[in-house]
Formats: structure tokens, sequence, C-alpha cells
């Protein structure tokens, strides 16, 4: 136990699989897969259009204790289909966080962590994906009146799309360095604005800006960690121990429109500038 | 880059659905708020519209950029905040014609996931809340422009035209990250309906409650006019009949039917732990 104990202090969280990472992250020996593999939830979708489809769609939920209390992992598969939401791995993760937000209201105290690798809808099930992405939030809304909902990007695929929104609502955001945020992939901004309003292709002018130290510096992600599974492991435990937010990110409108009402829009925007704005206080 | 002029459904369609009620006048040119009569009760109206000369040059054409998250967000909640002590809580109506979410750099710097995620969490909420959330597509309900506007409604209705679309990304950009040609993706969505651009596929996904079949959506008047209203009243009048808040709803359609199965076998396996509770089957 010592052992592995020590392996874990210095073992990277971005190389373990979606399946790994959920096992690291909740109490040995507590975790319980839900809609396993074997049960071969497969899209329905893709076969048809000549792309294979995995038995699990992408998605891991495993149901078991956080800190001795009840919890439930979604964790996305970034390896497979670029992290895409299909109509199976969606239903996945809305239906298990309704399923949260249920037993809090029986009386099981059940938190959520969320592991975001996704580039978002998963453009070959477009509408059924995002009619998915449509059920998380709402869901992520409900269940995050009773408990802490933690969101994580570790990397290296990202947060991207619809999906963004749905971390975006999440009582807690946990970056790395590796990871990033975003609504819009890159490809897709230059592809609809041009090379010149973003470069697919530059990588550190990408981090810059959504990359998670950019996001933890500006109040848009809530913990920045060392790629290590026992980092991971601490982080998501205080965050849990500091119960709801008094108020989440998502309900500061009022902040966040009188900081855009100052920026200056005739230039283009910097990572500093965002910095500088932010740091007058958006975080509660 | 699109040279066609940017839609006036969405203001049309307000002005002609609240009689030109006045508009509230804390919000910028691109959102238009106001409150105006439902059946025998007031409703909120809330509808994105193009600005040209919105301050954020990437979001000029409708799109839902920065500024325009944050303010849906801010209307919905000064709604919620206005109603909480009250049983009957205020309808809230989204007048739907967003061509796609702002793709810029300054929204990404900014955190446009972060205002898209509040106007989502607003409707949300609302429909938590209460407020019965009526979602009028008119025109088109593009990916996370739609995601931050109406999706989270109760009830659905959409005007039988072409066009009226619902989709995850415009058809240009959905080739590029697919690495099809747009021919490929149009042969493809005429046998998938998921992927097609058109209101009866997306209909026939079950998340609908209503298509209507008008004369002229461009310009509603008349009869026109009158079948969109007794839509939105028969909606007002179906969601206060149904005590539930959530989006099941929508999960009848058998183009949705693998969600369907998630979402069953999930339930039963969620329980397996805990045999001290009853265990809810869902019949299909």
């Amino acid at each position: 136990m010592n052992d592995s104990q020590q392996l874990l202090q210095r073992a990277s969280f971005i190389e373990l699989n979606a399946r790994e990472r959920a096992h690291a992250l909740l109490d040995a020996g507590s975790a319980r897969e839900l809609l396993d593999p074997f049960e071969r939830l497969k899209s329905p979708w893709l076969e048809m259009q000549g792309v294979t489809a995995q038995a699990d769609d992408g998605v891991v939920l495993l149901k078991g204790a956080l800190a001795g209390q009840s919890a439930i992992v979604a964790a996305i598969e970034g390896a497979y289909q670029g992290g895409s939401m299909g109509e199976v791995g969606g239903a996945k993760i809305a239906a298990a966080l309704e399923l949260a937000a249920e037993d809090n209201r029986q009386g099981i105290q059940t938190c959520a962590l969320i592991l975001f690798e996704t580039g978002g809808v998963r453009l070959q099930e477009a509408n059924l994906g995002l009619a998915a992405i449509a059920d998380i939030p709402a869901a992520i809304v409900d269940l995050r009146r009773y408990q802490p909902v933690i969101g994580i990007t570790a990397g290296t695929v990202g947060c991207y799309g619809g999906m963004s929104i749905a971390a975006g609502l999440c009582s807690y955001l946990v970056m790395t360095r590796e990871a990033r945020l975003g609504l819009n992939g890159p490809a897709v901004i230059e592809q609809e604005a041009g090379l010149g309003e973003f470069d697919s292709r530059d990588r550190p002018f990408i981090w810059s800006f959504t990359g998670g130290q950019q996001r933890y510096r500006t109040g848009l992600a809530d913990a920045y960690v060392e790629d290590s599974v026992a980092d991971m492991q601490a982080t998501v435990r205080d965050l849990l121990k500091q119960g709801l937010p008094q108020q989440h990110r998502s309900a500061m409108h009022d902040d966040f429109l009188a900081r855009l009402a100052e920026v200056d829009t005739s230039a283009q925007a910097t990572p500093e500038q965002v910095r500088a704005l932010y740091e007058k206080g958006i975080r509660p | 880059m699109t040279s066609t002029p940017p839609s006036e459904r969405g203001a049309v369609w307000l002005a002609a659905l609240t009689g030109n009620a006045p508009l509230h006048e804390s919000y910028s040119a691109a959102l238009r708020v106001c409150h105006a009569p439902l059946a025998d009760t007031s409703a909120l109206y809330v509808c994105v519209v193009p600005d040209p000369a919105n301050r954020f040059p990437r979001a000029r054409n409708g799109e839902t950029g920065l500024v325009e998250g944050w303010e849906i967000a801010r209307a919905v909640q000064r709604q919620i905040a206005a109603d909480r002590e009250r049983e009957d809580k205020t309808p809230i109506v989204a007048v739907i014609d967003v061509p796609s979410q702002a793709y810029g750099r300054r929204e990404e710097a900014f955190g446009i996931h972060q205002a898209l995620a509040a106007a989502a969490a607003a409707y949300a909420e609302a429909r938590l809340a209460g407020h019965p959330v009526i979602g009028l597509i008119v025109g088109k309900a593009i990916s996370g422009a739609f995601l931050a506007h109406g999706y989270q409604a109760n009830r659905l209705i959409a005007i039988r035209d072409k066009q009226v679309q619902v989709h995850a990304m415009g058809k240009e950009s959905a080739a590029r990250i697919t690495m099809r040609s747009v021919d490929a993706l149009e042969e493809l969505a005429s046998v998938i309906p998921p992927m097609a651009y058109d209101i009866d596929s997306f209909a026939s996904l079950g998340l609908l409650w209503r298509t209507l079949e008008l004369q002229n959506p461009d310009a509603p008047a008349g009869a026109d006019l009158a079948i969109m209203q007794r839509a939105a009243e028969e909606a007002l009048t179906d969601i206060l009949a149904h005590p539930d808040r959530s989006l099941h709803d929508r999960l009848g359609a058998k183009n949705r039917r693998a969600t369907v199965k998630v979402r069953a076998l999930l339930r039963e396996q969620w329980h397996q732990d805990t045999p001290q509770q009853a265990r809810t089957t869902e019949t299909q």
C-alpha cells in the first residue's frame, strides 16, 4: 500500500485513460462501473458511417465514494473520437447526473466529478449530441443545488464546444497546464473567421489564451494542479470539503458585464489584457 | 465569410408577438427584452438580434457572444429574483433566431463559454423554479447559441420552413472537422436524421413539442401570428398541467431510442448497491 502510494505520488494523471483516471480519484476499492463495456451500449449511428463504434461510447461511469461520501464520476475518453459527445455517451453522463440529483432529494448526499476531455458534439451524430449536451447542463444545474459538481480538464484533448458550457456550470473547475478550455476549437474559429483572427497551428498562442494557467489566473478555473495523480486526488477532496461555493460563477452576470464594458474592443485581445481586467475581481 | 444580410426573423417575430411592447432599456442593442401578454398573464420575452454596431465585431450578425450571453442571464435571473416569493411564476418566452455563437479571439479570451453557460443556467434555473419556459424557433438555432438561448425550455415550437434549422455546426466547418466534402456531408445527412439540417429531420428526434405550418414566416401577421400565439398559449397550458420540470418530455422518439435504453438500464444498475431503496423502473 505504501509502495503503491509512493508510486502514485509520482504518477502522471494525464497518461491515464479515462477509466484509470476515474478509478484513481474515488476512494480505493469503492468504485463500481455502471454501463460497462460488456453492456455493449454502442452508438447506433457510427457504423453506418464506417466509423468503429466503441462498446462504452467513450464514456466511463463509476459510482463509489469520495472522501467517504457517495459520488459519481463521469469520465470522457479523449482518445476515442476526440472525446466527442454522441447520443449514448451523452445520455450516460446526463442520466448519471440526474440520478445523483434524485439521490440527494432522497437524502443520499451524492456529489459528481466530470472529467472533460472533449471536442464537443460528435458531428457524426450532430443533433443528438447537441441534445445530450442540452441535457447535461440541465442536470448539472439541478445537482449543484445540493452537492458540488467538480469538473476536471487535465489534458491533452481539452474541453471544447458545448461541453465547455457544461464545464462553466461546475461548482469548481480544475485544470492542469496541459489542459485547454474554450467554446470554439481553434480550427473552427480559423475556418469561420480567418487566420488573422485565430491561427490553429500556433500552439503557444492557443495556450496563452485558453490554457489552464491563463484560465486559472483569470478566475475562469478554480484550481491549477500539477499533472500528478496524488495532487489531483488531494485537490478534488479539498474542493469537496469546501462544499458549495457561495455563488456559482455562472451567476456573476453583473460582475462580468461590468468588466466587459471596460474592454477596448478596437484592438485585438491579449492574454495580459484579460488578466489585468479579470484580476480586478470576478472571483467571489 | 457570408455576404447574406443578417436575418430579421427574430426581431419581427418578437415585435409581432409582443405588439411592439417597449423594450427594457438596460440591455445592449443585440438583446431585446420586454414584458408582454401571453394568454391571460404577462410573460418575459427575450430575443437576440443582429446589431451591426456591436462593440464586439464577431457578434454583429445576430451571433450569441459574450455580452449577449451574460445579458440573457441577467434578464432571466432578474425575473427569477422578482418572482421568488410568488406562487405563479412569470412565463419566459425565448424567441430564437441565432445563426451561431460568436467565433473570435476576443470571445475565447474573455471566456464566451462562461457567458453562454450563464445564459443556459439562467433558463434552467428558471425552469426548475417553476417558470414555464417556452422556446419559439422562428429562424436558425445553431449549436452553442441555441444551447444558451432556448434549448433549456420546457417546450420547443418551430416553424416548418427552409430557413428554420437546428444544428451543431455550420456545413463548411463540419466538413472540415470531419474531413469530408460538403457534398459527402449532405449525402450522409440525407440518410442519418441527426446529421440533417432541415426541421422535419430534427422533429423526428422528438425534441420539438410542435411544428407549425405558416404562410409567410418572414412577415408574421393575421392567421400566421394567431397560429403561433395559440401554440405558445397551449404550450403554457401544457406546462402548467404537468408538474415535471425536467426535459424528459423530449425522450419519446424512435430516432432517440438509444437514449431511452441507456437511461432505463442505468437507473437499474444505479440502485443495485442500495437495496433498501425502492427500485423505480422506467417503462419504455
